[in-house]
């Protein structure tokens, strides 16, 4: 491949790369505007959105809930999720197959589809804005994604250690608890940061069940944003960034000084 | 308790609690819109006559598709060099690569939308740009091309990384062989990577337009009346004018068409996989 091509994909490339990231970075500088404004790029600079996150009830408490739905989704769905993952592993191939398709239908599911017929089944049985609405259909989505994390660590894992562990004496329950789960607990963790993300990110399901008693923080933020321009919703996004940068980069980092000793 | 971890005996029961949930969230549900589409507000098939006979019905339907396959063409066009020069870089670069395509996931959906919103609105940074340049300013927020723009961002990770996956195991050596008979660099291109890699092209492109089908926060945020689809329409139904029939059919309609997309997806990779099995 001649020079020219060479350089053309790799400005092609730069340019969607850019294009990917540089857009969720404006609401970076907007969080700090000193006006009621979303207009770019704001003036002055203030930290009174911040406050008003957790000042403003309305803001708080949404962040509360979000984060009370998310912890238990996260465990209900990581518990269910492992426990079918690891019941497909020892399934025949055939009904594992049929099993695995439809745990993961979901996430193939439009999001409105599902919502209509979740609000409809909790309008006649009162879980309209309640907790118990709230982890049922959040952990219903966040079970593919444990599924799928858990059985790929569970393809990886050599079964032979678990015949090795019996063959030594140890019990079944001995053996799942001092070999099986300590080796696929790489695949459990990430399940359980895929359900907790799923849950505190879902906005369509949320949108359909919420009620002035019980909002999670999309529901709130999508309100304001179709409400006003209201600066608080970037200051939302950008500690919600903030939090995953800080995430992502101590997994790398971890990940690597791992592989180096 | 012993027979319960053995293999090959019970693992049903592990398998029960997920497929139950599945059925109380998902599949009553499920059923449920089905069954309001055919007997709301009485028995029949008028819902889906109404939804096919009105004709602002039929254009957001039309829009839906033509939409997403707007994203998924766009899709392909901008992952295929990025995926290629993913395959040919050193690992380090590889890692910002990935990282670039994962951005827009670390903040959530709305968020990333509100970004769109302030980049895309009339006064905003984009109409700013082209003015600057001496052009007329043009609409982007609440239009078709607004929320093709903010929806191919969000999907374009859904085409890169299956892309990505085929492109890495094409075998390099074809190419050069190819090459070393005579082959312009174009036309060992054409003729051989182009073929190799069209299983990660429609594995990603059937996914995206899968997803892109059933969008439903950014054609409400970025579009307006004029780019209404069909996700917002049957919400309205429901939430606005307490239509279950009628929301229920568009909903209907939607899941059929992604569950008819699948199965021909499902299809074409069975009978690409026998081809290869056959060694063809």
């Amino acid at each position: 491949m001649n020079l020219f091509t060479r350089l053309s994909i790799w400005l092609f490339c730069a340019a969607v790369a850019v294009w990917l990231v540089a857009p969720t970075l404006v609401i970076v500088p907007i969080s700090f505007a000193q006006k009621k404004s979303l207009a770019f790029p704001p003036d002055g600079f203030s930290l009174q959105w911040y406050a008003n996150l957790f000042q403003n009830p309305e803001w708080s408490r949404s962040i509360i809930s979000s984060l009370k739905v998310a912890v238990i989704v996260a465990a209900v769905a990581t518990i269910i999720g492992t426990v079918a993952a690891l019941g497909l592993e020892r399934m025949k191939a055939r009904p594992a197959g049929l099993v695995r398709a439809i745990l993961i239908t979901p996430m193939i599911v439009p999001g409105v589809v599902m919502a209509i017929g979740i609000y409809a089944v909790y309008l006649d049985h009162q879980l309209v804005g309640t907790l118990t609405g709230y982890v049922l259909a959040h952990s219903m989505l966040a079970i593919p994604f444990v599924v799928i994390a858990v059985g790929a660590s569970l393809s990886v894992f050599d079964a032979r250690l678990e015949t090795a562990a019996a063959s030594l004496g140890a019990s079944r329950l001995a053996t799942f608890f001092t070999i099986t789960l300590p080796l696929i607990a790489p695949g459990i963790l990430s399940g359980l940061l895929f359900a907790f993300v799923t849950s505190f990110d879902e906005v369509i399901v949320a949108l359909f069940i919420n009620s002035p008693a019980m909002k999670t923080l999309p529901v709130q933020i999508y309100a304001s944003m179709t409400r006003d321009s209201d600066p608080t919703v970037a200051a939302v996004g950008t500690l919600m960034f903030a939090a995953t940068t800080i995430i992502i980069a101590a997994g790398l980092w971890f990940g690597t000084r791992r592989r180096r000793s | 308790m012993r027979d319960f971890f053995s293999p090959g005996r019970n693992s049903f029961w592990l398998v029960l609690p997920a497929l139950l949930l599945l059925l109380v969230a998902l599949g009553y549900p499920l059923a449920q819109v089905v069954l309001r589409s055919f007997t709301d507000p009485e028995p029949g098939v008028g819902n889906y006559v109404w939804f096919f006979s009105r004709p602002v019905n039929l254009a957001v339907f039309q829009r839906t598709f033509v939409v997403a396959g707007w994203v998924t063409v766009l899709c392909v066009v901008l992952a295929y060099p990025y995926a290629w020069l993913m395959t040919s870089v050193g690992p380090n670069m590889r890692v910002l690569l990935v990282l670039c395509v994962l951005v827009p996931f670390w903040v959530s959906g709305v968020v990333r939308t509100l970004a769109w919103v302030i980049l895309l609105q009339d006064s905003g940074v984009i109409n700013r740009m082209i003015m600057a340049m001496g052009f007329e300013k043009i609409r982007l927020i609440r239009t078709q091309t607004g929320v093709i723009i903010g929806m191919t961002q969000v999907l374009l990770p859904f085409m890169v990384m299956p892309l990505y996956a085929v492109m890495r195991g094409i075998d390099l050596r074809l190419v050069q062989a190819a090459r070393s008979l005579g082959a312009r660099p174009m036309l060992a291109f054409l003729q051989i990577y182009l073929p190799l890699s069209l299983p990660g092209v429609f594995g990603g492109a059937i996914i995206v337009f899968i997803l892109g089908l059933g969008f439903y926060i950014t054609p409400a945020l970025l579009g307006g009346p004029r780019a209404t689809m069909l996700s917002t329409l049957a919400q309205q139904q429901v939430l606005q004018q307490l239509n279950w029939g009628q929301g229920g059919a568009m909903g209907v309609i939607l899941l059929v068409a992604t569950l008819v997309l699948l199965a021909f997806a499902g299809r074409f990779a069975r009978r690409r996989y026998q081809m290869g099995a056959g060694g063809k």
